[in-house]
């Protein structure tokens, strides 16, 4: 980054700087505040859940639907993939390519046993009755928890595409950048499920 | 789910003949004009073999200034749309009188004040402002491009994409008959079941993605790619407001996505959310979507007070009063514009205090606007007034403006809100600070930057009389409407039973036909002033003797907008360099590193209308296909490391060498 | 700040000069209730504070932009004049001044104007005292029309209401399918009503006569023409009205009301004489159907826990936006939905009314 190289003489003020300048690069910034917007998203869902979270509409409500035990798997899953994602950045630092992989696609491997628990949940539960069209309750529960599954998804393709590109380049510039995207966002949705996982789940049964 | 159904069905979806409106003699003579015109525009752009250099030089171009000029040019366009619309309500209201139904139905009537309303928002005023703030902004704060190029193009063909599909339901089915911001129930699938609230819900996500991603982009570039020397507090005002509107555009569109999602999850899935029965709730959806709308407001609002505030400095001759105050009257504006938004719906039965609440909080809005309006008089006092055509639209802004803002403060008081809410009055009100705030302002920066953009100035005769007979014709159209408003007249209805209403009304059509001309008045402006181009012709890059930067590279700018990074030591940088002796550089060129234009933003766009329209029809196979399509291509984008390149030093060397020519050649 | 008693005459005035300004009838500043009239004068004093704000402004702009033209070589021109701390001081606190007057009046009038806080007094020289008698109105937003059920008489009507002058009304709100907004600008300002809820109003209307009542927040096709007479009549007169809708008036019960909440537009005015118990009740918790569950038992339920996951059958007692989806036979090529997008009919059921009996038609008597 080149700072401001201004002499503030008295006589002749520099106008203008002879080297080329180059800008920060944005690209961090601008992802956070993508990840933000999309917060906000979240937080129409969550605000949503809240406002409707207990209209049951004479139906079954979270404490005979739920089985925490699946969700706390489920949330092992996640955090852990968190955990191996970290691990994949660690040795991108170390700039081992093939370690880098391996992590990440045991975060892929998360990921996805995430992903089909979930789907699991919502089959049995489609199953039993209480699917998202049988009380506003479960409209706001299957669109908070499936929008967050459908990032996991999009997570997932983006992870995919960005090892095949590491692969294919190694860990040039540009790929450490989007790694570190990729990173921000994951870490992003493990947040916005622990928040799932409190508000919806553990508050929903208990509360 | 496709068990029973056949294969014309499966295909087309709910899409029949029976969509197509040709009983309709209105739509038919539009959809022949239109088809002709567009023929003729084809046929034109084929015949000067222009495709290539439209695809090359102007569609995927991911240069800040060209996207900027779509952007004004979409706006443009859409402008006449939402105006015929405009003028199609006011000639009903003016003969729908003693038992006289008019010449709309309901079913008509309905869907225009709706499309007006989504129009003149989301794809005039949108990406008017968004055109500018792409334009002016990296220029101001000397940067050669936005932080994320082939973004800003992706944007403005999202933009562009909800525009197209917003026009779709003109000729295929119709538009949502719900209102501009399709409150539930109404617009719940039991209420209104066809494809209008689809045409809606449709045309907003795909702009507001567009949206979304553009005021990322320019918060970044705001933020990161300033000139060096240029602090937060030396930015021209302009780039501060755009600053300010981007960060609202994005704390605000996400919520307006969401929004939108949930009442699309209500009409094609089935859930629950706003609907009457089965523990949904309405209310929940007039809150989330006035809490986008509100900061909305001031989305637009903001850059053109940022617009006056650079017109005023300059036409002045005079740095802008009270710069600090300016600033910190914009942010506190931006804060506050979140904790205002029920006063949108204080007759809903919110109780007294939270009523209360609100209203003190609006009010207290008007006090940075005032602080604001002094700031722009103080400049004026001991400056010297150029009356330019920028200057009339800011002078009659001010005397407009305070009358909207008043009634604006009127408005916030609930109980007198109880008599006013949903009347003319409000309508007045409104068009009072969108017309007389938004409007101007875009007008009088459109002036100001003109020959910034193009090299010539317009042409200041037919400019004059765009302002006067905008200025007249808004008193004409829309004090009848506070009249009327008093009188207990409220908005959206198509037909009357007390003819002492209609003289107010046909007052008003005439103040509406007054602003036709003034809308007649500014094309012709456009033809005039690029047939005497030559003689309005700008070779020095500064024809109003400006303050900011901008003004400091040539008119048009190049493709890299400066040859040599400015360094900024004081705000109005540009009138700073001019008084201390800046001498323009004319060797030491080194090679430009520059993005590389692409078509990714226009595919992905297209198949996005694509996903929507067949989403809009049920036709599930091609929603598949085309989700699957935007996917693809997404990857496949990701997959291209060769995205920019470096303009050579000898081309720089041979651009400001000509430059310096016509300059030489002027003295 | 000016004095209030100058305020006040200086508003007069200021009212005066509007009235007379059109020569029409804005009804909205010269209403005939006192809830109304309350309503104006807060119009008319708020104008009045932001006047003076306004016109120095407005006069200001003007004079400089005359006297600082640039071809005034004598006016005095400064340009590097860009800041005054003491004007910045007095640019803010001008308009923070009059926003905490205009602030103070707000939170108070805002409560004492409350819709749901029942009157304390008729005009501003009488209080209610304890033997004022309220009247109760319950009012139901229709698809295109609207519904008054007087609980305390027995009857109901459409799409007109009475009530006699200088006695508080009672009302309370809802709506059969989408928002509406009950207004009768003589009387006082509007409120919301919505399907499943209720909201309240409390009114006086202090001069006889024909008032206009509407619905100002858009609701359809027929909105424009969702209309009523508000009559403002004296004692004598309100009863002979009452006897007027027992005499001729039909029997409001279930199925009546049902017929009734199809869409339909311009529907003339009815008389109903006598009300089946619990009509508005079970309108308000949209029950009025058969076997259907009513909202607040509902809602007992999902306070108790909800019902558990064997209640399936709940669900369809539960449904009510689709009430009338069985009634249409749905275009075969329009599976989702049922109407046909861009449809001649100008909407669902509009034209049904025309089938519907005689007998319950009792064109408007005039008064």
């Amino acid at each position: 980054m080149s700072a401001t190289q201004v002499q503030q003489t008295d006589e002749k003020p520099q106008f203008y700087l002879t080297e080329d300048h180059h800008p920060e690069n944005s690209t961090m910034l601008g992802f956070w505040l993508y990840l933000m917007s999309d917060c906000l998203i979240f937080a129409v869902l969550f605000a949503t859940h809240g406002v409707l979270g207990r209209n049951y509409a004479a139906g079954p409500s979270p404490a005979d639907l739920f089985d925490l035990n699946i969700v706390a798997i489920n949330t092992a899953m996640l955090l852990l993939s968190s955990i191996t994602y970290g691990f994949a950045m660690l040795q991108m630092e170390r700039n081992a390519k093939m370690e880098t992989l391996v992590w990440l696609g045991i975060t892929g491997v998360f990921g996805a046993i995430f992903l089909a628990l979930e789907l699991y949940e919502f089959y049995h539960l489609i199953h039993e009755g209480a699917g998202p069209t049988r009380s506003a309750f479960l409209s706001s529960f299957f669109t908070l928890v499936g929008t967050h599954g459908l990032h996991v998804t999009f997570g997932i393709i983006w992870l995919i595409t960005l090892m095949v590109q590491v692969g294919r380049h190694g860990l040039i510039p540009e790929n450490r950048r989007r790694l570190m995207c990729l990173s921000m966002f994951w870490h992003f949705l493990d947040v916005i499920w622990i928040g799932v996982f409190s508000f919806v789940y553990l508050l929903g049964v208990i509360g | 789910m496709f068990g029973d159904i056949s294969l014309t069905q499966f295909i087309f979806g709910r899409l029949t003949w029976e969509a197509i409106p040709y009983h309709e003699p209105i739509l038919v003579v539009t959809f022949a004009v239109v088809a002709l015109g567009g023929i003729a525009l084809l046929g034109l752009i084929t015949k000067f073999k222009l495709w290539g250099y439209l695809w090359h030089e102007w569609f995927t171009s991911v240069d800040h200034k060209k996207i900027g000029i779509m952007y004004i040019i979409l706006a443009i366009v859409m402008l006449l749309r939402g105006f015929a619309d405009a003028i199609m309500m006011r000639i009903q209201q003016a003969i729908a009188f003693n038992g006289n139904e008019g010449y709309l139905n309901p079913h008509h009537y309905d869907q225009i004040f709706t499309a007006h309303g989504v129009i003149m928002i989301f794809f005039v005023a949108m990406p008017f402002v968004t055109g500018f703030m792409n334009y002016v902004v990296p220029l101001q704060i000397g940067a050669r491009d936005v932080s994320f190029p082939f973004l800003n193009n992706f944007s403005f063909w999202m933009t562009t994409g909800g525009a197209i599909i917003v026009m779709m339901s003109l000729f295929v089915g119709e538009f949502a008959r719900t209102g501009w911001l399709a409150y539930p129930p109404l617009s719940g699938v039991d209420y209104s079941p066809g494809v209008g609230v689809d045409y809606y819900i449709w045309g907003l996500q795909v702009a507001g993605v567009g949206t979304t991603l553009s005021g990322i982009n320019l918060i970044a570039t705001i933020v990161k790619m300033r000139a060096p020397g240029m602090t937060f507090m030396k930015m021209p005002v302009f780039t501060w407001t755009s600053l300010c509107t981007n960060i609202l555009i994005v704390a605000t569109f996400p919520i307006l996505t969401a929004t939108l999602a949930l009442l699309s999850l209500d009409r094609y899935v089935g859930t629950n959310f706003f609907t009457n029965d089965l523990g949904g709730n309405p209310m929940m959806y007039i809150n989330l979507i006035w809490i986008w709308g509100h900061p909305e407001v001031y989305i637009l609002v903001l850059p053109a007070f940022g617009i006056f505030s650079e017109v005023v400095a300059t036409f002045c001759g005079k740095r802008l009063f009270g710069y600090a105050s300016m600033v910190y009257a914009t942010c506190v504006i931006m804060i506050l514009s979140y904790i205002v938004w029920l006063h949108h719906f204080f007759t809903m039965g919110s109780g007294a205090s939270v009523n209360a609440f609100f209203g003190i909080t609006t009010m207290i809005i008007s006090i940075p606007t005032g602080a604001k309006m002094f700031n722009w008089l103080f400049t004026m006092y001991r400056g010297r007034i150029r009356y330019e055509v920028p200057m009339l639209w800011t002078v009659g802004f001010m005397i407009t403006f305070v009358i909207g803002g008043m009634t604006g403060v009127m408005l916030a008081i609930p109980p007198a809100d109880f008599v006013l809410h949903n009347s003319l009055f409000l309508i007045a009100h409104f068009h009072n600070v969108i017309i007389g705030g938004v409007l101007f302002g875009l007008m009088a920066g459109l002036v100001y930057w003109w020959p910034k953009a193009f090299g010539y100035k317009l042409d200041p005769f037919w400019g004059k009389m765009t302002f006067w007979f905008w200025q007249i014709g808004f008193f004409f159209a829309f004090m009848p409407l506070y009249v009327l408003g008093l009188m207990g007249v409220t908005r959206r209805v198509s037909q009357f039973e007390d003819p002492s209403l209609q003289i107010w009304f046909i007052i008003a059509a005439f103040g509406a036909g007054l602003i036709a001309l003034g809308i007649g008045s500014f094309i012709v402006q456009l033809v005039v002033s690029y047939l005497r181009r030559d003689e309005l012709r700008v070779i020095s890059g500064d024809p109003w003797d400006g303050r900011t930067l901008e003004w400091s590279t040539s008119s048009p700018p190049p493709d890299y907008n400066f040859a040599f990074t400015p360094v900024v030591h004081d705000h109005d940088s540009w009138y700073d360099m001019k008084s201390r002796g800046y001498e323009r550089p004319l060797q030491g060129f080194k090679p430009i590193h520059m993005p590389k234009n692409t078509g990714t933003g226009v595919i992905l766009a297209g198949i996005s209308v694509v996903l929507a329209f067949a989403m809009i029809w049920y036709m599930w196979w091609l929603v598949a296909v085309s989700f699957i399509g935007i996917i693809a291509v997404s990857i496949a984008h990701t997959f291209n490391y060769n995205r920019d390149f470096f303009i050579p030093a000898e081309t720089v060397a041979a651009t400001e060498d000509a430059r310096s020519k016509l300059l030489q050649e002027r003295t | 700040m000016p004095k209030p008693f100058s305020l006040a005459r200086r508003s007069i005035l200021f009212t005066l000069m509007l009235a007379t300004l059109s020569g029409c009838n804005m009804v909205v500043m010269s209403p005939s209730g006192d809830i109304a009239a309350q309503q104006r004068d807060l119009i008319v004093i708020s104008t009045f504070l932001m006047l003076i704000i306004i016109i120095p402004v407005i006069c200001l702009t003007l004079y400089f932009a005359w006297h600082y033209r640039q071809s005034n070589t004598a006016a005095k021109y400064d340009p590097e004049w860009h800041h005054s701390t003491g004007l910045e001081v007095i640019i803010w606190s001008a308009p923070l001044a009059i926003i905490i007057a205009l602030g103070a009046i707000t939170w108070v009038s805002t409560h004492k104007l409350d819709p749901y806080r029942p009157l304390d007094r008729i005009d501003a020289a009488r209080p209610v005292t304890e033997e004022v008698k309220p009247i109760n109105v319950e009012v139901v937003a229709l698809d295109w029309k609207w519904l008054f059920f007087y609980p305390d008489y027995g009857i109901a009507t459409v799409n007109e209401m009475a009530a006699p002058v200088d006695v508080p009304i009672n009302f309370k709100l809802t709506a059969s399918s989408v928002m509406n907004s009950f207004y009768v600008p003589a009387l006082a300002g509007m409120i919301y009503t919505m399907p499943g809820m209720q909201t309240r109003l409390h009114a006086v209307i202090n001069k006889p006569g024909e008032y206009e009542g509407l619905s100002s927040n858009y609701s359809g096709d027929g909105f424009s023409h969702m209309r009523f007479k508000f009559h403002g009549v004296d004692q004598a007169g309100f009863d002979a009205w009452v006897a007027r809708v027992k005499q001729n008036g039909t029997m409001l019960n279930r199925d009546a009301y049902l017929k009734l909440e199809k869409p339909s537009i311009k529907e003339p005015v009815r008389y109903y004489a006598t009300v089946e118990d619990g009509l508005y009740e079970a309108v308000l918790n949209m029950c009025a159907r058969p076997g259907q569950m009513c909202m607040k038992d509902m809602m007992h339920i999902d306070m108790m826990g909800g019902a558990g996951v064997e209640s399936h059958e709940n669900r369809a007692k539960l449904e009510h936006d689709n009430r009338h989806a069985s009634e249409e036979t749905p275009g075969a090529t329009f599976p989702e939905t049922g109407n046909p997008a861009r449809s001649e009919e100008p909407a669902e059921g509009v034209e049904e009314r025309q089938e519907e009996p005689a007998t319950m038609n009792h064109d408007m008597h005039k008064m």
